[in-house]
């Protein structure tokens, strides 16, 4: 990855940008003049997680620096909370964490991108391997600061009759960017890739996710709704290819977005690359406005204008937040959801 | 004594065309009033007028509810002054339990009144009661509001949300379209038993069938935008056997 290579250099000439077709909404060669120095150690205190109420075993990684693997063993159950952490003082650093999930086994990912200092740029490198009928949920939260740039890419590997569900909830920074690349046999696996972004002022968030579908029978099914308002921009890039031979793959993508304001903006690239024979696949894509005519139905029963659009976007979010399966994690993603909402986004 | 609603010389105009002209018509607390006309008299324009929906330009008059001028306020405001409007189409609003909508809009409302939250379980126990009454399935609250709802359905929630709000005016327009016979009775019963002395109804229709069911105490003509003619009930069959021609040339 050149964005992993620029921190490790220094070198802002190596960050991705506009030319590259897959960054041209997120272009961070553009943005950055020079490189924020290599961020220290970090020794002072933090403030809890935003699962810090959920049960877990809690895996901290703070300006780089944490363990470098987590290995989940055959048959095993764990709820992890991995907690990646930009601190006061960070400047630049890469995160690198490779995650094995063994045969049958069951994980519970808890991830936080958490950014309590200013004007970081920080990069996340994941590599989550399921073997056969492994189970894995993530869940990622990111929780930047409006300064800074935020990118995580985790390179997915499924197994045979293994199963990967993932929902992303994002509330932006200057930049943020949460890439999900995801390997996918075919082979009774399956593949659930959600995500949420509430944007206000002028934070920018991309959720960008590929998958590839190498051998027969896979299911992939992926809903990302947004709600952008302000100068914010969401981006959303996802792209489902579905190799030769790789036949009976069922493979079903939905992204859509309200802009609650005419400087807001919403960018989106659904793409199906489909080089095999009898597959059921579809994608849905809307942008639009709330609705005014359901705003003065629920005023005319006295609901004001504020709390009106309030109910209004958690019903339209919660459909996606209604995926997850932790229950936990669930509570969390709607009180999340309110609590955007409480500060009108 | 004040009447409950009172609209004086009332004009109002949507995207530049006059719709409302100089309409005068007052409803006691305690009285059902039927408003008929033909189709394009402005009768679903009243009834928007008067619950504030955006796009509805009052040019001229006034508009009293117990005496304070309902003009001036935001809809939600006049819907917690007690002006319901029971919708011709009510709107599907997708993800949202119709209990929870209803929850949200007795509390607001309340809230505006300056008074406590309603309780869950008397909520509930309110709710069960009034549903039974309208011959309304209660699991059918905890789906998304009006989603997937046939029009009758939809008619009788809207009589739920009024039967659990409590409005001091309610305006019902054109809850008979869409009803069968079956339905209609149950609409009608639900609303006969909201008639109370502190409560006055508008009932806009376009046919006379909804008001065997539900007796007005006055009916009133709206043609070109301002009523042209009062009477009793019986002015109703009138207009049923005769139709609303004569009428075109007095709105002229």
């Amino acid at each position: 990855m050149s964005l992993a290579r620029a921190i490790e250099t220094g070198d802002v000439a190596l960050l991705p940008s506009r030319r590259d077709e897959e960054w041209r909404w997120t272009d961070l060669r553009g943005l950055i003049r020079a490189a924020p120095p290599p961020s220290p150690e970090w020794d002072g205190p933090l403030a809890p997680g935003p699962f810090s109420g959920v049960e877990a075993e809690e895996v901290l990684i703070v300006n780089g620096r944490g363990p470098d693997r987590i290995a989940v063993g055959p048959g095993e159950r764990r709820t992890v909370a991995l907690r990646l952490i930009a601190a006061p003082n960070a400047g630049s650093h890469l995160s690198r964490l490779a995650i094995t999930v063994g045969e049958g086994a069951e994980l519970t990912l808890l991830e936080s991108h958490e950014g309590a200092g200013e004007a970081y740029l920080t990069a996340g490198d994941l590599t989550i391997d399921l073997a056969p009928g492994a189970r894995v949920e993530r869940i990622v939260m990111g929780v930047e600061s409006e300064s800074g740039v935020a990118v995580s890419i985790a390179k997915v590997r499924a197994a045979p009759s293994a199963r990967f569900e993932q929902t992303v909830l994002v509330s932006g920074a200057r930049r943020e960017r949460v890439e999900t690349v995801v390997e996918h046999p075919g082979a009774g696996a399956s593949v659930r890739l959600d995500g949420v972004y509430l944007l206000a002022d002028r934070r920018h968030s991309d959720i960008t996710t590929v998958v590839t579908h190498a051998g027969v029978d896979g299911v992939t099914d992926q809903l990302v709704k947004g709600v952008v308002d302000g100068q914010a921009r969401g981006v959303f890039q996802g792209r489902i290819v579905v190799a030769r031979g790789a036949d009976q793959t069922d493979a079903r993508m939905g992204h859509h977005a309200l802009i609650l304001s005419d400087r807001a903006e919403v960018d989106a690239k659904p793409e199906l690359e489909i080089f095999a024979d009898d597959v059921a696949c579809a994608h849905g894509n809307t942008i639009g406005a709330l609705d005014e005519e359901a705003l003065f139905y629920a005023a005319q029963r006295g609901i004001p204008p504020d709390e009106a659009r309030a109910l209004l976007i958690q019903a339209y979010v919660g459909e996606v937040v209604d995926r997850i399966a932790h229950e936990g994690a669930r509570d969390v993603a709607r009180a999340w959801v309110a609590q955007r909402m409480g500060g009108s986004l | 004594m004040t009447a409950l609603l009172s609209i004086r010389d009332l004009s109002a105009r949507v995207e530049e065309k006059e719709i409302l002209s100089n309409l005068s018509l007052d409803v006691p607390s305690g009285e059902v009033h039927a408003i008929m006309g033909p189709n394009g008299a402005g009768k679903s324009t009243l009834s928007y007028v008067l619950t504030g929906r955006p796009g509805y330009e009052v040019t001229n008059g006034s508009v009293t509810l117990a005496g304070e001028d309902l003009l001036e306020l935001e809809p939600s405001e006049r819907a917690a002054r007690g002006v319901f409007l029971s919708f011709q189409y009510p709107l599907e609003i997708p993800g949202v339990p119709a209990l929870t909508f209803l929850r949200t809009a007795l509390n607001a409302q309340r809230k505006a009144r300056g008074e406590a939250e309603i309780a869950a379980p008397d909520f509930l126990r309110l709710v069960r009661a009034k549903a039974a009454a309208l011959k309304i399935d209660f699991d059918m609250l905890k789906r998304a509001l009006n989603v997937g709802f046939s029009g009758g359905e939809k008619k009788r929630m809207e009589i739920l949300q009024m039967a659990v709000l409590e409005p001091k005016l309610a305006i019902l327009d054109e809850t008979d379209s869409g009803l069968d016979i079956d339905a209609m009775r149950i609409v009608a019963e639900g609303v006969n038993a909201l008639r109370s002395p502190d409560r006055g109804m508008l009932i806009i229709t376009h046919y006379q069938r909804l008001l065997d069911y539900i007796r007005p105490d006055r009916v009133h003509v709206l043609a070109g935008g301002r009523i042209v003619a009062s009477g009793g009930p019986e002015l109703a069959h009138q207009l049923e056997a005769e139709g609303y021609d004569r009428y075109a040339s007095l709105a002229a």
